[in-house]
């Protein structure tokens, strides 16, 4: 039987942190699936991802998303990291935000690579239930990925964060 | 990922749908549901240990025709009504991280509707109990009817160690 939701790693946090990384990803999975399980210390613009400390602008992703009252689809191309939510407001406690990221075929090296990410926050100012797909414009496998807050917010302790590897076969 | 329970409704049908006592044993947990109502709504309710309180939801939905947001005071799920394309069953996924921790329990629901006619929805839900206590037990029922027969509910748990 394939191996379906096989922990690689999980962090969570003993302290405030901007950025959580899980390096030294094994190729020997099909997909990957990303839990995150946050709350920040300010109003987060976004929570954002890289791959491989690529701060470079090969990042694009578009997001459809509802707020309880409006729904809205953005887009953003040739961006330095690939966001999976919207703003956040400080009143999301841990518990209260979670994100699930799927990394699509991440190891191998010929395509580009591409995700699709869900993001709640049943946040009382900024509430929003999010599906964002984003590329990342390199064929190289994926060995690391850092997950980060925006401008000087930081993940507050007690996040948590896993990696988790599927194979198809 | 373990399969705790897979349900399938059989024959006549059935008025909801409970996974009781789940096991405390994992960190999270995922459901796949596969649905079709004998009534008319296509609502679905769900609850947690047996409780309809602390509930909040937040849809992003699109029919195909108009995309729109809504906020809910308990969780709605969506199946297919019995007046849609017949054979045709509405597929759902929740990812509940952390079910058995002391926080609040945020998790996200995917569902659709396909049936090859107007009128299917597609629901993105940001999902929030405000509740610390441990999920023991996930309840699902159609707003009016029963649950069809043949359809379907599995539950899973993952771990992250």
């Amino acid at each position: 039987m394939p191996a379906t939701y096989k922990p690689i790693a999980t962090q969570t946090l003993g302290s405030n942190a901007a950025s959580v990384t899980f390096s030294s990803i094994p190729a020997t999975y099909t997909d990957l699936v990303l839990i995150t399980q946050s709350a920040s210390t300010g109003v987060s613009e976004n929570i954002g991802l890289q791959f491989n400390a690529d701060t470079g602008n090969n990042y694009s992703y578009t997001e459809v998303s509802g707020n309880g009252s409006t729904a809205a689809s953005t887009r953003q191309a040739n961006f330095s990291r690939a966001n999976l939510t919207d703003r956040i407001g400080t009143s999301v406690d841990l518990g209260e935000c979670d994100i699930i990221s799927n990394i699509m075929n991440y190891a191998n090296t010929t395509t580009f690579k591409t995700l699709i990410s869900r993001a709640n926050t049943v946040d009382t100012i900024f509430p929003g239930a999010n599906a964002t797909v984003g590329l990342w414009r390199n064929t190289v496998a994926i060995t690391s990925i850092t997950v980060m807050q925006s401008g000087s917010v930081n993940f507050k302790t007690g996040s948590t964060f896993t990696l988790y590897g599927i194979k198809a076969a | 990922m373990e399969l705790i329970e897979t349900i399938t409704v059989g024959s006549g049908g059935v008025a909801s749908v409970t996974f009781s006592a789940i096991p405390a044993t994992y960190t999270d947990l995922r459901l796949v549901t596969s649905l079709r109502g004998t009534g008319t709504g296509t609502d679905t309710r769900i609850d947690f240990n047996g409780l309809t309180t602390n509930q909040s939801q937040i849809m992003s939905r699109g029919n195909g025709v108009a995309a729109s947001s809504v906020t809910e005071a308990n969780f709605y799920g969506i199946q297919v009504t019995s007046s849609q394309t017949a054979n045709t069953f509405s597929n759902g996924e929740l990812y509940i991280p952390n079910y058995a921790g002391a926080n609040n329990k945020s998790f996200s629901q995917t569902d659709v509707q396909e049936t090859n006619a107007n009128g299917a929805w597609m629901y993105l839900s940001a999902l929030l109990w405000s509740s610390t206590a441990a999920i023991t037990s996930i309840k699902f029922a159609p707003g009016a009817g029963n649950f069809a027969q043949f359809s379907s509910l599995s539950l899973y748990g993952i771990k992250s160690t």
